[in-house]
């Protein structure tokens, strides 16, 4: 049996959890805690202290699995841990919560300092009123023209399919670049 | 859809250069505890200002730029209610009171007083208004962000926000190929001109500091407002080790065409969810 693995990643509460829940076929093994600190819980009742754990077979040789990275700062230890081995990682914001912008570009620059794998980044929430523009939000986190920046929501498993889609296409096409 | 936001979160010259760079149209307000201010722009260039109670009209931005006496604005304010901004500038012109660059210049630089004064707001919440344009019958300008920008970065004292956006002094620095970006044009200081002459992918911030002998906030503050204003982007220096590969690896299996076979299963089977 052959197992690959992708990261989903980004700041506290950008919607990991829900996003990883849109696609696997098991349970999502959500290590949620009640939230301490009292501006956290403004904005959600758990986070996840470790990590998410979804998983998706492709057939009967090969399984993908999903994991999401603790959302909170005082957890990225666990991040390089995560990012070994993976095949690609999904950078998750929150489009309607700017204030998390700048430390979701912090994550995603570490994440390519821990492996220099292709990547997306998925803009949640998309359907709000309240959300930014993706061309707003491409400059407010100083991504690349190249890099791809996805609408999502994270609970509509066609936004999902399609963010995860779009990485195994960027996977893909550095592999045919690495060929030339 | 939304470009809304607080000052904590987005300062004002961040704000000038995501407006910059997405060549925005539209009008930016910014609601302070004590005032409001509204800022318009057309590609990315900034048309008009205005700030609390100021009326923004030509005559009082004139008076306030001392083209206009305090009874030359009076007698218009009695007199030319019904005259449009447009109309006064034309008839001021053909008097020969002035001349369409003195109108112009005076124009410019009370917006660019406007804007920095917006600098040394930190709180409040803001709102990009896309359909929101200034009245029709105001004279409006076209002023390049870049010096604003790099002006306002200038002012950014908090060393925590500095480290938050330039985290790593080992990291090089190169000019950006973003068509419009024009140095000749910049009002540059002389410590910021030092730190441009060094900017290589060869160098990292901390060389460029230490050859410019910078401590590491002035570096760091300089850095910040070149890239804000469009001009340098951060890279991995020329050199530099390459990202460690990992042990084990992230396909398990090592030829080239099964690893594009298992990429392509896994898309065949994302699709079919």
């Amino acid at each position: 049996m052959q197992t690959v693995k992708m990261v989903v990643t980004g700041p506290f509460s950008a919607g990991k959890t829900e996003f990883i829940r849109s696609v696997s076929e098991i349970d999502v093994v959500a290590t949620e805690r009640k939230i301490s600190s009292d501006s956290e819980r403004a904005v959600k009742q758990a986070t996840t202290v470790a990590m998410d754990f979804g998983r998706i077979t492709v057939d009967e040789d090969l399984v993908l699995y999903l994991f999401g990275t603790p959302g909170q700062k005082r957890f990225d230890f666990m991040w390089e841990i995560l990012s070994e081995g993976m095949l690609g990682f999904i950078v998750m914001v929150d489009s309607t919560r700017p204030e998390t912008f700048r430390e979701a570009r912090s994550i995603l620059e570490t994440f390519r300092a821990y492996a220099p794998t292709p990547y997306v980044v998925a803009a949640n929430k998309q359907d709000v009123d309240d959300a930014w523009e993706l061309e707003d939000m491409r400059h407010a986190l100083r991504l690349d023209g190249k890099v791809k920046l996805l609408p999502c929501v994270a609970t509509d498993k066609d936004t999902v399919k399609n963010v995860l889609l779009e990485l195994l296409y960027s996977i893909l096409a550095e592999m045919e670049g690495n060929e030339k | 859809m939304a470009l809304r936001g607080n000052l904590r979160d987005f300062t004002v010259t961040q704000l000038l250069n995501l407006i910059n760079l997405a060549h925005k149209t539209g009008t930016l307000v910014i609601e302070a505890p004590n005032e409001v201010a509204k800022v318009s722009f057309r590609d990315g260039k900034l048309s008009y200002a205005q700030i609390g109670q100021d009326d923004g009209h030509l005559a009082s931005i004139l008076h306030k730029t001392s083209r206009l006496t305090t009874g030359q604005l009076r007698a218009i304010q009695l007199r030319a209610t019904h005259v449009s901004d447009k109309e006064l500038g034309l008839l001021l012109i053909n008097a020969g009171h002035m001349t369409q660059d003195d109108i112009l210049s005076s124009l410019q630089s009370y917006f660019t007083d406007m804007v920095r004064r917006l600098f040394t707001w930190i709180e409040g919440s803001f709102r990009f208004e896309n359909d929101m344009m200034p009245p029709p019958d105001r004279i409006t300008v076209r002023l390049d962000l870049e010096n604003l920008i790099i002006e306002g970065a200038r002012q950014l004292r908090e060393f925590e926000q500095l480290q938050d956006e330039i985290p790593s002094l080992e990291m090089a620095l190169r000019f950006t190929e973003r068509p419009g970006s024009n140095l000749q044009k910049m009002n540059l200081s002389v410590e910021e001109w030092r730190v441009v002459s060094y900017i290589s992918p060869k160098n990292t911030i901390q060389q460029i500091a230490s050859a410019a002998k910078m401590g590491d906030m002035e570096i760091r503050r300089i850095v910040y407002g070149l890239i804000q204003a469009g001009l340098v982007e951060v890279v991995r220096p020329d050199g530099a080790a390459p990202v460690q590969e990992r042990a084990r690896p992230a396909i398990p299996v090592q030829n080239r065409e099964e690893q594009k076979s298992l990429v392509n299963r896994l898309i065949t089977r994302i699709r079919s969810i």
